[in-house]
């Protein structure tokens, strides 16, 4: 039985988006030693949405995600272990190594899957709710996806047969306005996302990606709605990705956006937007952030050591586990 | 043709049974595809399962072919088994990214944490015009993917045993059948039985030629090695392939050990065959074996036309096969026996149907 939710603690919420922060940093710093031989899509900039919508939904609620799924997995409770070793491709990723940063899994949370191909796993969560519906769970299913997603076929043919068979399923759209360099008005026509599921015959809501409170009131509602039947719910949120498409740095140098652009997008900080709202509601938050930084910086450096020490795993281990 | 109890079945009320048994024996089993639940059912291979299974097992399907295949990979990956159907191959064609880069790759990448219990089906037509978009084999394409199962079996026997074997099996197995298969009877058993997914399957014995054959060409094949035998007295060994992939390679090789000569016979265009790539497995370990050079056996390298007067030489028939096996033994065609030979394998039905009482639907 899933539990109804606890009112989430501002500090919990705060505390994940830190953290999601924080590991992608230290991603980012050693990504030039050129260890972490895989592609990489950080989500730096976008870390309220996947901290305020898994805040929503309990363990036992299933989670498909992208390319870009770091934040996620880490909101969803997936292993800081597991994905580290997974980037250093070693025995003891998550996907021992076969994955790499694209491929994110971890079961024990719920955590299903996240691949690349856009759309790709978008239909997989409309299946997930659909086995749910049909063994009479609880249990909701949610997926991210980004603007550009939205253009894919699947997505639309997922879309009818949720709402057709009324799936207990969340469609989370992270709107940061870029297909890889490709700006959304080059690919769609000037309306809203979220207004045309709605039209699939949806609930759909749109809102402030950047401000945690208001993803997280969002998903609740949203997950509330599902989890009793009223159906697949769709979410869109706005924000803003401040580093490249793929890979550690920030890309002024590309001049497909201005650097004004980039530096008015930083300063709507998730992170730092929430920090100033609640900073003033807890007496001694200056000491709160320090131990929390430094709380941390020791799970990254030991998630790090833990990925160099692991197993290197050989040719042969490359065979196998083709067929189940 | 087995020396089995059963009943006289064609393929499709084996499809039919193999899916009702199993539906009855694992409730997880759902089944899904366009026109599953209409009247005609799949051409009857899913007749009266949505009555008796009821709407929470039994769906129609929207004509999102890609997205449906994707809603059954997660279905699965959450605990069901789904059997999908496809009325012609060529629409799952639609599917293909679902069915690339997810079933046959999520076991493998996600490190076997995961699997996908999914079949299927999909059939080929043939005949009465289907033309370039409704009568493609694509069973090479398909085998190409590792992570795939892909199987072709030829008898209702093997319908039923290997449709079984395939929904119980833990990751995604295609099942391609030959629209002129359907209506083809055999013997097949009451109860719930499996046949293996890899195993080719001897249907005649001889000592002169291996003809090694694929799907409805299995069934040509037999009609040759008859004819070849009481007009020629030629035994051809013939082999039901049954499996695209894994292929059976250990059964071809025992039984080129006996003949010396191989022929493949395929129900796809020549080009990327699977027939090419049994020969190449072939000759990469028995080249001394090889008393000829091997042959395949297939459809020109253009899409299938639809007017029945371009259509006439498309597909290999019981003759290109015993002209093949008259070949590579180097017999004499100038001969009374040959005459003969050609007289019994005579067909002068309309070669767009497979047999008088067929009426379809195609």
């Amino acid at each position: 039985m899933i539990s109804d939710l606890q009112p989430v603690d501002d500090l919990a919420l705060f505390y994940t988006m830190l953290r999601i922060r924080r590991i992608e940093e230290a991603l980012a710093q050693r990504y030039a030693e050129q260890e972490m031989r895989c592609p990489m899509h950080l989500c730096i900039g976008q870390e309220a949405i996947a901290a305020g919508v898994s805040a929503a939904i309990a363990t036992e609620d299933l989670m498909f995600s992208n390319h870009r799924a770091h934040g996620h997995y880490l909101a969803k409770g997936g292993s800081l272990q597991g994905m580290v070793s997974e980037l250093y491709g070693r025995k003891t990723g998550c996907c021992g190594g076969r994955g790499g940063s694209m491929h994110l899994i971890d079961l024990t949370v719920g955590f299903m899957g996240a691949t690349p191909i856009v759309g790709g796993t978008v239909p997989l969560a409309v299946g997930a709710a659909w086995a749910s519906s049909l063994k009479k769970s609880r249990q909701v299913t949610l997926v991210f996806f980004g603007d550009g997603c939205f253009e894919e076929g699947v997505v639309h043919e997922s879309l009818n047969f949720a709402a057709l068979h009324k799936l207990p399923v969340i469609f989370v759209c992270e709107n940061n306005d870029f297909s890889v360099y490709t700006r959304r008005n080059e690919r769609q026509p000037d309306r809203p996302i979220f207004e045309l599921a709605k039209a699939h015959g949806m609930d759909a809501f749109a809102g402030n990606g950047n401000d945690v409170e208001e993803v997280l009131n969002i998903t609740k509602l949203a997950v509330d709605k599902a989890r009793n039947g009223a159906g697949p719910q769709f979410l869109e949120f706005r924000t803003y990705r401040w580093r490249e498409h793929c890979g550690p740095n920030f890309d002024d140098n590309l001049n497909y956006r201005t650097s004004q652009e980039i530096e008015s997008g930083m300063k709507d900080c998730p992170v730092e937007a929430y920090k100033s709202k609640i900073e003033k509601v807890h007496s001694s938050f200056k000491h709160i952030i320090s131990l929390y930084e430094q709380e941390i910086q020791d799970e990254i450096a030991s998630a790090f050591a833990f990925a160099f020490s692991s197993e290197k795993p050989t040719v042969s281990d490359a065979e196998g586990k083709v067929y189940a | 043709m087995h020396n089995i109890e059963g009943r006289d079945l064609c393929f499709a009320e084996a499809i039919r049974e193999a899916l009702d048994q199993a539906m009855q024996h694992d409730s997880r089993i759902i089944l899904i595809g366009e026109g599953v639940p209409d009247p005609k059912a799949i051409f009857n291979t899913t007749e009266g399962l949505r009555e008796k299974y009821g709407i929470t097992r039994v769906f129609d399907m929207p004509l999102a072919e890609n997205g449906l295949t994707g809603i059954c990979v997660g279905a699965a990956l959450a605990g069901m088994r789904p059997v999908m159907v496809h009325q012609r191959v060529d629409f799952a064609l639609l599917a293909m990214d679902q069915l690339v880069n997810n079933a046959a790759k999520w076991h493998y990448m996600f490190d076997g944490k995961a699997s996908v219990p999914f079949v299927v089906r999909m059939i080929v037509g043939r005949g009465w015009g289907q033309g370039p978009q409704h009568s493609q084999s694509l069973q090479a394409m398909f085998a190409q993917v590792s992570g795939l199962k892909v199987i072709m079996p030829m008898s209702a026997h093997d319908a039923k045993g290997m449709l079984i074997s395939a929904i119980e099996d833990e990751g995604p197995v295609l099942m391609i059948e030959h629209r002129w298969l359907h209506h083809v009877k055999d013997l097949v058993p009451e109860n719930y039985y499996r046949v293996p997914l890899d195993q080719a399957k001897v249907l005649h014995e001889g000592n002169a030629v291996t003809v090694a054959a694929f799907s409805y060409m299995a069934l040509e094949s037999l009609a040759a090695a008859k004819a070849l035998k009481s007009v020629m007295g030629v035994d051809i060994e013939v082999l039901d392939m049954r499996s695209i992939r894994p292929l059976d390679i250990a059964a071809v090789i025992k039984s080129l050990r006996k003949t010396g000569r191989l022929i493949v016979a395929d129900t796809a265009s020549r080009t990327g065959s699977i027939a090419g790539e049994l020969i190449a497995q072939v000759v990469e370990t028995e080249f001394h074996t090889l008393k000829a050079p091997p042959v395949r056996i297939a459809s020109p390298d253009y899409p299938t036309p639809t007017s029945h007067f371009m259509a006439e030489r498309y597909y290999p028939t019981p003759q290109t096969i015993a002209d093949a096996v008259v070949k590579i033994i180097g017999l004499e065609t100038d001969s009374e026996n040959y005459h003969q030979l050609l007289c019994a394998l005579q067909d002068n039905r309309p070669h767009d149907i497979p047999n008088r009482d067929f009426a379809g639907p195609f």
